[in-house]
This record gives C-alpha cells, sequence and structure tokens, in this order.
C-alpha cells in the first residue's frame, strides 16, 4: 500500500498542471482513485456522507453478475463437448468443461475492456473530466450477450460502437439514453446478421482430430427451435432453468440469473419495481398467447416462456440499467411492464427477431423519458389543482 | 383536529456520542458573535462601532431593507471587533461579556392583553423577531404577512440532535407565554408537533390555544417543512411561520420578564467528544468552556449544529444564530487504500453494497470523507427513499439546474428548505451537493417572486 502511494506520489508531478503529461491527467486520475478512495472532504452542507460511491456500486453490479459468468463458462464447455459426443451427463467432465469455456469467454471479456476501456480513457482526456465507472459493468454484460464463437474483432467493433455512439455522444455515462451494451449487441446483430443468429453461433464445434460432431445435431437455442415450429424438441423446463442450453454466453441460466436479481435487489442497486413488473408483463404476454393460442410457440406456459432466451437475463441486468431506464417510481412499473410484454410478443411474433428481449428493452429506453414526463405531470397537475381548491374556497 | 401522521420515508443516521442528559454549568463564555450571514438574504447596516459598551438587547445592526428589524446583542459588554469580508460584507460583530449580564428593559406584559402590531413591535425592537421565520425559503419572516399558520416542531429527529423534552423541561410558563404571543400573530392554527411513537412533555402536550400533531417515523420526521408538508402544505403566495421551541421560550421571556433573555441548552455531541452533555450558554457564545478537555486529540471537524445541516466552525469558534446543538467528529482527509472493493465492515451506507448490514443497530464513527468523486447522476430512486415528500427530487434539482423557475414551481419549490433534503445529499451515490442547490434554486425564486 505504501508502495503504490509512493509511485503514485513520484509521477503525480508530471500529471498536474504544468506538468509534461498534464493533458493525461484523467488517465492518472483514474489510476489514483481506483488505488485509493481519495480523501476529500465534505465543505458545506452534509458533513458526513453515505460510504456508496459509483465505484461500488458498479462493482456490485459485476459481483451480481459472477454466477452468469462462471455458469457460462462452464456451458460453453458443455454445450461443445455435448456436440461431439463427450461426456454427456452434466455431472461429467467439470474441468475439461470449465477450462474450454474459459478459454473461449475470457478473451472475449478481456477484448471487451480493453477496447470499452480505451474509448472511456481516450473521451475523458479530450473532456478534460475523470474516467466514469460505467463502463465496468458494460464490459462485462457485453460479453455475456455474445454467442460464444462471436469473432473478437468484431466484439472490439461492437465495444467501441456502442461507447461512442451509444454514450459518449450524449455526454457519457449517466448521459446516455439507450443501453450500451444492448446498443453493442443491436449494432452486431444488424451488422453482422450471420454471426449473431441462426443455428450455427451459439455452440463451439470445432472438432480436434478424433473427434467429429454427434449426428443429428442442430445447435439451434430453445427460441430458435420454437420460433421453427419444432415445439418437440425444446429442452425440458429443468434445463431451461438450470441453463444447460445452447444461447448467448451469460444468459441461458435462468438460475444464476435469479442469484444475480438477489445480489441487486438485496443491496439495493437493482430496481425490485422494474424486475417484478417485468416478469408480470412477460407472464400476462404469455397467458393472453396462452388463451389465444392459433400455433405451438403461442401454448407454452409463461414459466417457459421466461426461462428461454435472454428473458432472464435483460430483466435482472438490462432492464434496470438506471440511466437508461425510467427514473420514477411508478414509471419504472409501467416501463418493466412493457418490456415484459413486448419481449414476448416481438419473440413470438416476428420469426427474423427469436430474441425479443434485446429489442424490447432498447424500444422502452426510447420512451422512458415520455413515461417519466406523464408520471411527473400528473404530480404537478396535483399541485396545481390544490391551488384552484383554495383559490375558490 | 390533531393529526397523527407516521412517516415511512426517510433514515437515522446513528452516531455516537449522544448527549447525556445531564446539564453542566462552565463558566460563562468570553466572547460572543452574531454573524449577518446566519440570515439568508438580509442586508446590515452596521448600528455600532468597536469599543461601544452595550446591553444585552441593545441593537447592534439592522436591515437596510426595513430599519425596524433590528439585530440586538445576546450579552452586555463591549464591542471589540467588527469582521468584514471582500467588499467589506459584514461577517462578524464580536462583543467582550461583562461578568454580569445586564438587560435592555423592554415591556412587561401579558401578551394576551396586546394586540398584534404591540407583540410584533416588542419583537422587533428587542431583536428576538429574527426568531420568527417564514417557509417558504427559510428566511426572517415578514412581520407585514399575513400567515396561513405557525409551525413549532418540538422534536429534533436529526442526527445526535438534542432532546427538545429534556431542553425545555420546568419552562412550561415561559413556553405558554411565547405560545400566547405566537397564537396572536395568526388568523389560522399554530401546530405543535411532537414525537408521536414516545409520550412527549407535558409543556408541548399541555399548551393552551394550540393543535398538537404526532409525527412518527425516521428522520426527517422532525423537519418543521416535512411536517407543514403533511399538516398544510404552501401554495404560491401563502406564508406560513415556523419558530423552534427554545425559541418560543426566549420569546415567552420577552414578556415574562422584558428581556431580551437568549440563554439556551446546548448538546455538544459527537463521536470525538469525551463526554457529551448539555451545556447551558448563551446564542452566539465562544464555545471554547464548552469543548475545553472534552475533545479527543487529532484533527477535528467542529460543526455548529447537527452533521446533516450544520455549518463548520473553529475550534474556538461560536454558536450560530440558529443552533442549539455542537458536533465534534473527525476530519477524513486520508485517503483509503481500495476502499471501494473491501468489505467495508464499519461502513455505514444506505445500500446493502457494505457488510456493514450485518450489524444493522449498531452505531457508527463517521468522518467528514467524501467516500468518492462527483459524478453524473446515475442511480434513481435514491432520494425518494428518504425524502417523505410527494415531490420529485430530482426533476425539481434537475430544474433548478435549469434557472427554470416555472418548473420549480411547478415541482414543489415552496414547499422545500434545504434541510428536507439533507439526507438526500448524504445518501447520493453520484456525491452532489444537493442542499446547495436547493439554495440557489430557493434563492433564485425568491428573488424572482420578491
Amino acid at each position: 500500500m505504501k508502495l503504490f502511494r509512493n509511485i503514485l506520489n513520484t509521477v503525480k508531478p508530471h500529471f498536474e498542471k504544468g506538468g509534461k503529461l498534464e493533458k493525461f491527467h484523467p488517465a492518472y486520475d483514474a489510476f489514483e482513485t481506483f488505488l485509493f478512495v481519495p480523501g476529500h472532504t465534505t465543505h458545506n452542507g452534509v458533513h458526513v456522507r453515505d460510504s456508496i460511491d459509483l465505484k461500488r456500486t458498479m462493482i456490485t453490479v459485476v459481483i451480481a453478475m459472477m454466477p452468469c459468468l462462471l455458469f457460462g463458462m462452464w456451458n460453453v464447455g458443455h454445450q461443445h463437448f455435448l456436440a461431439l459426443g463427450m461426456f454427456l451427463g452434466q455431472g461429467e467432465g467439470f474441468m475439461e468443461k470449465f477450462l474450454f469455456g474459459a478459454g473461449k469467454v475470457l478473451p472475449i471479456v478481456a477484448v471487451s475492456y480493453i477496447a470499452g476501456l480505451t474509448v472511456e480513457f481516450i473521451a475523458a482526456i479530450i473532456r478534460k473530466h475523470s474516467v466514469n465507472e460505467g463502463f465496468l459493468v458494460t464490459g462485462m454484460l457485453i460479453p455475456l450477450v455474445m454467442p460464444v464463437d462471436v469473432p473478437l474483432w468484431m466484439v472490439a467493433v461492437a465495444t467501441i460502437f456502442a461507447v461512442i455512439i451509444g454514450k459518449e455522444v450524449f455526454g457519457g455515462t449517466g448521459m446516455n439514453i439507450l443501453n450500451p451494451a444492448l446498443t453493442a449487441r443491436a449494432f452486431l446483430f444488424f451488422a453482422y446478421p450471420v454471426y449473431m443468429s441462426g443455428d450455427k453461433v451459439w455452440v463451439n464445434t470445432a472438432a480436434e482430430t478424433g473427434q467429429q460432431l454427434v449426428d443429428g445435431f442442430s445447435g439451434a437455442t430453445p427460441l430458435g427451435l420454437a420460433a421453427a415450429g419444432e415445439i418437440a424438441k425444446v429442452p425440458s423446463m429443468h434445463d431451461l432453468f438450470l441453463g444447460f442450453i445452447p444461447g448467448s454466453i451469460g444468459e441461458t441460466s435462468t438460475l444464476a440469473c435469479l442469484i444475480g436479481a438477489f445480489i441487486l435487489i438485496y443491496s439495493g442497486i437493482g430496481s425490485w419495481r422494474i424486475m417484478l413488473s417485468c416478469v408480470i408483463g412477460g407472464v400476462v404476454m404469455a397467458l393472453l398467447f396462452n388463451a389465444f393460442a392459433v400455433n405451438d410457440f403461442m401454448r407454452l406456459s409463461p414459466l417457459m416462456q421466461l426461462s428461454m432466451g435472454g428473458f432472464a437475463f435483460g430483466t435482472v441486468f438490462m432492464a434496470t440499467d438506471p440511466v437508461s431506464g425510467t427514473q420514477t417510481n411508478t414509471g419504472k412499473y409501467i416501463y418493466g411492464f412493457l418490456i415484459g410484454f413486448l419481449a414476448i410478443m416481438i419473440r413470438v411474433f416476428n420469426p427474423a427477431y427469436p430474441e425479443g428481449i434485446m429489442l424490447a428493452i432498447l424500444f422502452m429506453n426510447v420512451m422512458a423519458p415520455l413515461i417519466d414526463h406523464y408520471v411527473v405531470e400528473g404530480n404537478i397537475s396535483k399541485r396545481l389543482k390544490r391551488v384552484k381548491k383554495i383559490s375558490h374556497a | 383536529m390533531s393529526k397523527d401522521i407516521r412517516i415511512r420515508k426517510g433514515f437515522d443516521i446513528k452516531l455516537k456520542g449522544v448527549a447525556e442528559k445531564v446539564t453542566i454549568n462552565v463558566p460563562m463564555s468570553e466572547t460572543y458573535v452574531l454573524k449577518p450571514t446566519d440570515f439568508t438574504g438580509l442586508v446590515p447596516r452596521l448600528l455600532v462601532d468597536t469599543g461601544i459598551e452595550v446591553k444585552a438587547g441593545s441593537p447592534l445592526f439592522h436591515d437596510k431593507k426595513n430599519e425596524q428589524l433590528v439585530f440586538t446583542s445576546p450579552v452586555s459588554g463591549e464591542v471589540v471587533e467588527i469582521k468584514r469580508g471582500a467588499k467589506r460584507k459584514l461577517l462578524e460583530i464580536r462583543i467582550l461579556a461583562d461578568k454580569a449580564n445586564d438587560y435592555v428593559q423592554f415591556r412587561k406584559a401579558d401578551p394576551k392583553t396586546l394586540q398584534r402590531e404591540e407583540i410584533i413591535s416588542e419583537l422587533m425592537k428587542s431583536g428576538v423577531w429574527p426568531m420568527v421565520r417564514q417557509r417558504p425559503f427559510n428566511v426572517i419572516a415578514n412581520p407585514a404577512d399575513e400567515p396561513k399558520a405557525i409551525f413549532i416542531s418540538a422534536f429534533d429527529s436529526s442526527p445526535l440532535a438534542p432532546d427538545t423534552d429534556f431542553v425545555v423541561h420546568g419552562q412550561q410558563a415561559d413556553f405558554q407565554t411565547g405560545i400566547d404571543a405566537l397564537t396572536k400573530l395568526t388568523q389560522g392554527k399554530v401546530h405543535v408537533n411532537v414525537r408521536g411513537n414516545v409520550p412527549a412533555s407535558d409543556i408541548f402536550t399541555s399548551a393552551k390555544g394550540v393543535v398538537v400533531n404526532k409525527f412518527s417515523g425516521p428522520h426527517p420526521a422532525g423537519n418543521v417543512g416535512v411536517q407543514i408538508h403533511h399538516l398544510d402544505p404552501i401554495n404560491k403566495n401563502e406564508v406560513v411561520w415556523v419558530v423552534t421551541p427554545q425559541d418560543v421560550l426566549v420569546i415567552g421571556r420577552l414578556f415574562n420578564q422584558g428581556h431580551f433573555d437568549a440563554s439556551r441548552l446546548v448538546a455538544l455531541t459527537g463521536s470525538e467528544v469525551k463526554n457529551p452533555r448539555y451545556f447551558k450558554t448563551i446564542l452566539g457564545a465562544d464555545i471554547k468552556p464548552l469543548v475545553k478537555d472534552n475533545i479527543i486529540a487529532g484533527n477535528q471537524r467542529y460543526i455548529s449544529g447537527n452533521v446533516l445541516t450544520g455549518a463548520k466552525i473553529k475550534a474556538d469558534g461560536h454558536l450560530g444564530f440558529y443552533d442549539s446543538q455542537i458536533t465534534v467528529v473527525p476530519e477524513g482527509d486520508e485517503p483509503e487504500f481500495l476502499g471501494w472493493i473491501l468489505p467495508g465492515f464499519g461502513k455505514l451506507s444506505l445500500s446493502r453494497t457494505f457488510w456493514s448490514w450485518l450489524a444493522p443497530s449498531r452505531s457508527y464513527t463517521l468522518n467528514t470523507n467524501m467516500h468518492g468523486e462527483e459524478r453524473a447522476y446515475v442511480m434513481s430512486g435514491e432520494y425518494e427513499k428518504v425524502l417523505p415528500m410527494e415531490i420529485y427530487p430530482v426533476q425539481l434539482i434537475k430544474a433548478i439546474m435549469a434557472n427554470d423557475i416555472e418548473a420549480m414551481e411547478n415541482l414543489g419549490i415552496y414547499e422545500v428548505d434545504k434541510e428536507d433534503f439533507a439526507l438526500c445529499e448524504f445518501a447520493c451515490t453520484s456525491k452532489m451537493n444537493v442542499q446547495d442547490i436547493i439554495h440557489e434554486g430557493l434563492e433564485m425564486t425568491r428573488k424572482e417572486t420578491a
């Protein structure tokens, strides 16, 4: 600790006003505040402050994503070996599966962080403000919503696009309209659909010598199967809930998402209002479909619908983004409900976009300020009515 | 007509150093200071010079816009220093006290027999009037206004706050006389709001001519602004007046004895105080005799008031005009290694992101560290959890940042004071100076509507 302090103190003069590296002060500042919570004190107003800051908030969200990440690594390996007909049981070959998955997933995580943080540092230096912590979460979300075989350069391009177009042009963390991680995914989805949809991308099928794909291997996600009308092939509820299915790296396990949801809600970081209303919205839409079903996909039970695809992951980690979502408590109920409702509607009715949650959240991100506007207007008109009542009395 | 209101939103910051209910007599402070800066929006004109002898109740300065509004010396003695700041702004008038306190004699009368104008005139010339404040804007009341009601919060819910029941104990006669005077000032009601979950002092519950309401729940249930919001919210062009219980006593003593007797009980609190207790002193007193040999050695922050709304003072500073509490907490100017990622067992937070949630009932030693840097708004719903008002706090703050007075009015600027937002500032992840922003908004609106 002393050592770090001494190093910082030796290089600090270069980055201060008049130093030769003055321009790069935001970069220095980011490292310094990463190592040490600064000794700034309060002046006026409140003399003591809550211990929380944005770094703590963001790291808590990253911790909440850990179950999804770790399960995702194992599942990448599991699906890979399943396709090759090896270690068929879920308990078999744990280390092989986990290490294989880690070997695929960690490079994506690394690329996402390196690409994103580079842009963040450049933006901070250009704007002369401190590096914002928002990317700590975005950088983890992006790998978790990618298919395992996505080329690394695509991850880098999408991340850079998301940080610049999704966030920095609006003024940085706290000012963005769309969720940056979903912006990255949507960008790839529309720019490189071959790598982001279909049956081929969700499972790594690279066979080494002596290995070969099992007969009848499909590689389609449950949502893909359902959209294609092959309901009979959709895995069991048990597999869907625990996540032994093909899909984006972090999204498959509803259980892992629930653990994350628990951490977010218990710590007070994630909005339970949004998560709850999102689930209710999804259930309502699924029940409506059940009532007026004309095909097998519409007949799927609400529980199956909630466990399939990215619904759980999107609900817990994406819809609850406080910046791109609604800000008012009433607005959160409306916003969450519509996300859940639209997500199920899109996935069932629109075969071109089997993953409805992404588009539902992006759409509601755009609508969020409008919802808030009307909620606040309600408060204003209540106040104006009170004045009128008095002036009439 | 009395109401029993339960506040659900809010938070009690549990700090170490609650004052034990013992009153200590210490030698009288040597110097007393009146700071014109304690009064928002006041433009003072000095009436004395150094070397002049004054009595308790002698005018020191008055308001340029209303010369009737005088500010008088709390003690008798000699004016020893007049401190001015940039552009000769009047900062402090310092009085060296005599051994015995000599009072200016004002009219001794039963306020029930006096007219409203007579009461106002007595309060004005004795220098007691500044203790009557108005909402909106939390400034000294304008005697020309007709307030729709007067509110007295008979308990203080802020961290380590003095126990109001203890502070007024045994002063029933003065309190009732003060109330008698206040009831003459409004056509509306005089509300006395006591804590709902514990029995309140008879002095409040048996006061005559008032409505006694009960408020229960966490801080800011004791904030008079929150109470007004729940009992009789302020609309545009309406005014209510507020007085603190200790100031009601001052009003009472003025009519009972004919003196400006600004003595008060002050709680010395905070984790860095060896023996936190109550002290009998006088408004504007030098805190030296109170803190002498009673503070743990180290780099400490002295606050006149509580940790949420008080003013930073020096170790030999003076009590503010409206304050009856001194808090001493450690300064937190040491950087903390990887503080944002460590478990943080001893760190207080409204969120459960630190492991301190394992011990929810412990009391904390909090220092003045910011625990992070200022950022743009990211989190939502944080302020709403600690603001028990039907107001959208972040939207109001953004309206203030945008200098949009119409939006501020629509969003309820008249109903709030900066102290009501103190917990929002405490809780803010983005480390905004919320009270400063609210203050700015209030001043903007006040100047616009003046």
